[in-house]
């Protein structure tokens, strides 16, 4: 768009390998996109601090925490869902939902992750807040950072840092309360009771945050985040953009000196205002870069300044390529709902949304008290003195919800068959067994199936469990007994 | 020679490297200095890496590191912390008589645990990693234990083991050599393994086998009892059952009638602690053929107690 002249570019004669890094101060903004980012940067810090503060009652066997990943007994409680190792596939599902939300995201309004929800870019907008709250607005930032180290700046240093180093430790350690139960782990925390683990968790994600958050900031979306990269892919000629409206806004030149031009200047007064906000310290006049996350503060600052020169807003905004391409001619844009609901976006939603009611239809029809046979398989079976035969059978008894179930194992289809566990002995062995299996867990038994001499012995038999509880349900699992062969019978 | 294709990248105005790959160029961006001193800060600890840990191989161990860590030293720690992790369930199973284990069911589950463990490093060489045992070493699960299978007295085999010369209270008992000490004479002997085939009920009545019964019944029956029911006193096997320690058929009776048998098990009260003897013979109890304890011997120490 619009090029680079060559004969003016930064590049010296002299070949610089490595590129110091330019500050970036930007200047405190107001307007409809700054207010939405405002709200939105309350919302998701809101929720990161707030979430594991929720209670919510299970009984007295489960925790009290309404989002819990409690990875020391492999559970996953998510209000009143509780997942198992064996359902991870709910977890492995919504990370795709996200990723593919993502792409839809994408698709649709452009970079919308990267410029409002991201969590870099959440937290460095916090950051220099900070900035501006104690340092002032940009030119006393760029004035106190071009200052010579005095007593006075490295005390405004230290105490701003302070505070980034506050922030980040309460960033770093909210995290860990989503692993064990926020009040207690809270207590013990600051009773140095904590497990290190929780100590050491919290020493890097406050590191991770003030370095990120406090001095890398838009160097992590330039060099360091794959996302931009792949979002090249993501962007077609219909996904909103920030653009700046070069047609209009060229050539550029103040308004004084727009009296005095030859020729009429276009809308753009130079005023830099919109590379003053930039918080990745673009220069959005240069057309779509890598470095621009699309926050729209840009909009904000030159709508602002359009408004104080009396011109019409929106000479940047946000834009799709093809609407770009309609006003150069003069046409007019394409309905903003027709740019949102097309094909591909119907498709990213419509998978999208395939995986989720496919995900809630599996939480709607999950069992949650199953029983699987595991056959001896060394011995396969065993001859008994009086000639009955017997095999050996583990099975586990998975009871996943929150409190103990009383539980019968049956036998069915093994005629004259009897059971006992390897906590018996054999003279007590009968048709079927009373067990309890305890809240919210898989229990392992032993469990001996022997057939006199002289009955039927089909291949094929089941365990069968069944609650003696209320509510009730079982499960029945298929196995074979094995004999010797021409034995028996 | 890519030096003369260094050109100016016109839209971006920065200059190419020179190479070119289907008409695809690589523009001579700078890297970001931080990304230089992220370098030199990975070199620097690096460097310190070397110094502290195991690092430089040498011919038979590499340099020790100044840290003194070694990944033995690792699992030392944790074989450690796992002995101490299960001290508290040893010790109320070496308190607890091992017929009263039963009614605590928490310390029989880590007994049995124990011995599944204990057992797959000292007993599945000779019994079979699922105690199936195998030619002249017994099946542990089925309901037919040589000796007795009450707990207390599989304990007490462990413990002892069978025909140990330097145990005394050992399973001792041996079997005459009847054929090849010329006891019985090779014809006799064909008569009782008859016999033997008849009560087991692998073979018809036949003339040898009446011949063999009134063999068994001058040299067999004193142990292996006038019906060939066994004793389990002096472990002599029941002989009217399928199950055969060294073989049923006439082949491997004959054999074990001409020569006898001479099996023994180390005594493991000698080899292990008292503790996995213990969970040893709680498991071997739980393999399916463990019998109840016989009242006369339980209720005498429960009186005691």
């Amino acid at each position: 768009m619009n090029a680079h002249d060559p004969s003016v570019s930064s590049h010296s004669d002299e070949l610089s390998f490595y590129e110091k890094r330019k500050g970036v101060f930007p200047r405190k903004v107001d307007g409809n996109f700054r207010r939405f980012k405002w709200a939105v940067m309350a919302f998701c810090l809101i929720v990161y601090w707030g979430t594991p503060w929720i209670r919510w009652d299970r009984g007295p066997w489960a925790p009290h925490q309404a989002v819990l990943i409690d990875l020391a007994h492999r559970r996953f409680y998510m209000f009143q869902i509780e997942i198992w190792p064996h359902e991870f596939y709910f977890v492995a599902g919504l990370l795709i939902m996200a990723g593919i939300g993502l792409f839809l995201i994408t698709s649709a309004v452009g970079r919308a992750w990267c410029g409002y929800a991201c969590p870099q870019t959440v937290w460095t907008d916090l950051f220099q807040h900070v900035d501006r709250l104690i340092d002032g607005d940009r030119n006393a930032q760029i004035k106190l950072q071009n200052a010579p180290w005095t007593a006075s700046k490295v005390a405004r240093r230290t105490f701003k840092w302070g505070v980034y180093l506050g922030i980040s430790f309460f960033t770093g350690g909210a995290w860990i309360f989503y692993f064990a139960d926020a009040p207690t782990l809270q207590r013990e925390f600051w009773t140095g009771t904590a497990d290190s683990v929780a100590y050491a968790t919290t020493g890097l994600l406050t590191f991770t945050t003030f370095w990120l958050g406090g001095f890398m900031r838009e160097q992590v979306c330039v060099y360091m985040c794959p996302w931009p990269r792949i979002q090249t892919a993501m962007l077609d000629e219909k996904s909103l953009t920030v653009t700046y409206k070069h047609w209009r806004g060229e050539p550029r030149g103040s308004v004084k000196a727009a009296v005095k031009a030859a020729s009429p200047l276009g809308d753009c007064i130079d005023c830099l205002q919109c590379v003053a906000v930039c918080p990745t310290g673009i220069d959005i006049r240069e057309g779509p870069q890598i470095g621009c996350i699309t926050c729209a503060l840009c909009v904000d600052a030159c709508d602002k300044a359009m408004a104080q020169v009396g011109r019409p807003r929106g000479l940047i905004d946000y834009c799709t390529l093809e609407d770009a391409n309609r006003e150069q001619h003069g046409e007019e844009d394409a309905p903003l709902l027709k740019t949102i609901f097309r094909p591909r976006t119907l498709i990213y939603f419509g998978v999208w949304a395939s995986i989720g009611a496919a995900l809630l239809f599996m939480l709607g029809t999950r069992t949650r008290l199953d029983l699987s046979v595991a056959k001896d398989r060394n011995p396969e079976f065993v001859m008994l003195s009086d000639g009955s035969v017997r095999n050996g059978f583990t099975l586990k008894l998975r009871n996943m919800e929150g409190r103990p179930r009383p539980v019968t194992i049956a036998l069915d289809g093994l005629p004259q068959g009897a059971i006992y566990t390897d906590e018996m002995e054999a003279d007590a062995a009968r048709s079927a067994l009373a067990v309890e299996v305890p809240a919210d867990t898989t229990r392992r038994i032993r469990v001996y199936a022997v057939q006199p001499r002289g009955v039927a012995r089909p291949a094929d038999f089941a365990f069968v469990l069944k609650a003696t509880d209320k509510q009730g349900g079982g499960d029945t699992s298929q196995t074979t007994f094995t004999t010797a062969q021409g034995n028996g019978e | 020679m890519a030096d003369m294709n260094k050109r100016i990248d016109e839209p971006t105005g920065v200059e190419t490297v020179g190479h070119e790959w289907d008409g695809i160029e690589e523009l001579n961006n700078p890297l970001p200095r931080w990304w230089l001193w992220t370098f030199y800060a990975c070199i620097a600890f690096a460097v310190g890496y070397v110094v502290v840990y195991p690092a430089i191989p040498g011919l038979h161990s590499a340099t020790a590191g100044t840290l003194g860590w070694t990944s033995r030293g690792d699992l030392a720690k944790e074989m450690s912390a796992a002995d101490a992790s299960h001290a508290a369930v040893r010790a109320a199973i070496a308190a607890t008589p091992i017929e009263q284990l039963a009614t605590q069911p928490n310390l029989q589950r880590a007994a049995i645990d124990g011995g599944r463990a204990a057992f797959k490093v000292n007993c599945v060489q000779c019994h079979g990693a699922g105690a199936a045992g195998a030619k002249g070493y017994p099946n542990l699960n089925d309901d037919d234990l040589l000796w007795g299978g009450d707990i207390a007295t599989i304990h007490q085999t462990l413990q002892d083991g069978v025909r140990q010369p330097n145990d005394d209270a050992t399973r001792m008992s041996q079997m005459p050599a009847f054929g090849r000490d010329g006891i019985l004479t090779a014809a006799q002997v064909q008569d009782v393994v008859s016999h033997v085939g008849v009560i087991s009920g692998q073979e018809k009545p036949s003339k040898a086998a009446t011949r063999g019964a009134v063999v068994f019944a001058a040299n067999c029956a004193v142990c292996h009892g006038g019906g060939g029911e066994g004793n389990r006193l002096v472990g002599a096997p029941k002989l009217t059952d399928g199950i055969w320690l060294y073989g049923g058929d006439r082949a491997a009776l004959t054999e074990t009638v001409t020569n006898a048998r001479y099996g023994v098990m180390p005594a493991w009260g000698a080899r292990l602690d008292p503790v996995t003897v213990k969970m040893l013979a709680t498991y071997v109890h739980s393999l399916g053929g463990g019998e109840k304890a016989a009242p006369a011997v339980v209720v005498p120490q429960a009186a005691a107690k």
